[in-house]
């Protein structure tokens, strides 16, 4: 799998570098500016790019704009964004297109490297990676009144899990159930919160994502 | 037409002649008051005599700054030093404040030049009615004498500074402590549990494999607990996210994370310098926390413009109102900090609601830094 790294500290980018090579990634590119960075990402159009979100010349939300700026152009380019804090208007921001193909995770994640590869294929196959806590801020904005006021400590277990995007059988071996208990969780949880059901893992990732972003 | 619409208007201008004359002339009263007061210092009667002359003169000095207003483009402000409640310092005081002496020397000159001034007028505005009244020379020469001197002004500003850089200072101080503190017992606590984890793992790591890797466990927990704590101190510091976005996005994305709706609504031409950014973050992230805890509202906003070298922040609510710096609900707090920057907070909170807290900062603002990113919210 064909992947482009963007970080500036050196130390981190040898890590990952050192990290992915392990796992059978082959790094097309290594880069630690905005503008390189959008130029590899259409150039070399890597099965995933994994991004920081602050990059050099201007040191601040550089990554995370060439990321959004490459996706525009490619739609659907799998990006995994990996940064120091987690902020919803980011979260927002990598979203809105809807398509899929997309992470944002606290560089922390990386400590779990078999969770961290995990992320980094869903993304490449064109699914999400969101940091749980990305998602506990968005569950907390709900109040009780809300519709996921409705759901059982279990179902809104399931929701968050698949918030971040994993896969129903990834969900039953966290948390311990059957994938038939997960799949009636999920049922339950659209109809509560008066989605229409669908048989695709992703989109069902991104109707949620959606529902909770608003 | 033309000749309607003065008549008015020099009647009025009649009316204000006829105001001011016998005031000056009462004047003379006042002064010779104070003269003869003056006189009986040397002996201890004088000390209140001395004492009651002056605020009756400041009181009536204060009176004709207020009806002067209408004929001046800017109000006069008053230039006394504060007093002393002494008897015997405050005589003192007010003999070395050369606002007394000035004082004087006004009612002096009202009395005397100021009379023919306005007599002048008088007769001019009875007889001619295209001439510009001398009315307005009556009040800018009043001015000269009744106005702080560029010395009195710059000693109140001095007072002011003082005050605002104490308070500057000692925030300041205390964050630090904090930020130490914090480091002290949090990040730099999970390091050295850390380091004993790992060195006592590379000792085990032949013996006994099984225990050496539950403490490899530990050592990630301890970092990831380290981390998250730093993290929490930086955003307390300085937020990442306003660096990377300045005001008008890291003011979206505190609106963002409430539960509350928020409206936003920037209109920033350019970014102004960090300490200002920084003070009017945590003033509206104080503001719209307050709102959540205490305001019982069901929609808040933000609005952010420039002009006339001032930003101004205005943040309001739906809630129940009733806010007041003396709750202790932070404001006082947040006035502080932007005192420091010769920025005020006016808020606007009965007891029915709503609430509306405005603050203006002057500063100057600079270029954008960044490249304007479409607008996502």
């Amino acid at each position: 799998m064909r992947v482009v790294i963007a970080e500036d500290l050196a130390l981190l980018r040898d890590g990952l570098i050192r990290l992915l090579d392990a796992h059978d990634f082959t790094v097309v590119a290594a880069v630690d500016t905005g503008p390189d960075l959008l130029h590899a990402l259409l150039h070399h159009r890597p099965d995933v790019a994994v991004v920081d979100v602050r990059l050099p010349p201007t040191h601040t939300d550089e990554g995370l704009k060439a990321a959004i700026a490459a996706r525009q152009r490619v739609p659907g380019l799998p990006v995994l964004v990996l940064s120091q804090h987690v902020e919803q208007l980011y979260a927002r921001e990598l979203l809105s297109g809807g398509q899929g193909g997309v992470g944002y995770l606290l560089k922390d994640r990386v400590f779990d490297i078999n969770q961290f590869i995990e992320a980094i294929r869903r993304v490449a196959a064109g699914g999400t990676a969101m940091d749980p806590e990305v998602i506990a801020q968005l569950l907390a904005k709900h109040t009780p009144e809300s519709p996921l006021g409705a759901l059982t400590a279990r179902e809104r277990e399931v929701l968050g899990e698949m918030a971040e995007g994993r896969s129903n059988s990834a969900i039953a071996t966290r948390l311990f159930i059957t994938d038939k208990a997960v799949s009636k969780h999920i049922n339950n949880i659209f109809a509560k919160l008066s989605l229409p059901p669908s048989p695709d893992d992703s989109r069902r990732v991104m109707a949620v994502l959606t529902y909770l972003n608003d | 037409m033309a000749a309607q619409d003065h008549r008015p208007n020099r009647l009025s201008l009649i009316g204000w002649a006829l105001t001011f004359l016998p005031l000056g002339l009462l004047g003379i009263i006042l002064a010779a008051l104070f003269l003869l007061a003056s006189l009986t210092t040397l002996l201890w009667v004088g000390f209140p005599l001395l004492v009651g002359a002056t605020t009756l003169i400041r009181r009536y000095a204060n009176y004709q700054r207020t009806l002067l207003t209408p004929f001046l483009t800017t109000p006069v402000p008053t230039p006394y030093r504060p007093l002393p409640t002494a008897l015997d310092s405050r005589t003192i005081a007010i003999a070395r404040d050369p606002a007394t002496w000035r004082d004087l020397a006004w009612l002096l000159l009202n009395a005397t030049l100021g009379t023919i001034l306005l007599l002048a007028s008088l007769v001019l505005l009875l007889i001619w009615p295209t001439t510009p009244p001398f009315i307005h020379t009556y009040a800018r020469l009043n001015r000269l004498l009744l106005a702080p001197t560029t010395n009195a002004d710059l000693t109140a500003r001095i007072t002011h500074l003082a005050a605002t850089r104490t308070d500057a200072t000692r925030t300041q101080a205390s964050e630090v402590r904090r930020i130490e503190r914090d480091l002290h017992d949090g990040a730099q606590a999970r390091l050295v549990a850390l380091g004993m984890s790992l060195g006592m793992a590379e000792q085990m790591l032949t013996t006994n494999p099984a225990a050496a890797q539950k403490l490899l466990t530990e050592a990630r927990d301890s970092t990831r607990q380290a981390l998250t704590e730093i993290r929490d101190l930086v955003r307390g510091i300085h937020p990442p996210v306003l660096v990377e976005r300045g005001l008008p996005g890291a003011v979206h994305a505190l609106a963002i994370a409430q539960q509350l709706p928020i409206d936003v609504d920037i209109d920033l031409p350019g970014r102004p310098d960090d300490p200002v950014e920084s003070a009017a973050y945590f003033a509206i992230a104080e503001i719209l926390t307050n709102t959540a805890k205490h305001a019982n509202a069901t929609r808040a906003w933000v609005r952010i413009n420039y002009g006339l070298g001032r930003m101004v922040i205005v943040a309001g609510d739906n809630g129940h109102g009733g806010a007041t710096p003396a709750t202790g609900t932070g404001l006082t707090g947040v006035q502080r900090r932007l005192a420091a920057f010769d920025g005020t907070m006016t808020l606007l909170s009965p007891p029915a609601g709503p609430t509306i807290i405005t603050m203006e900062l002057p500063c100057a603002l600079s270029s954008p830094k960044t490249s304007p990113s479409s607008a996502t919210d």
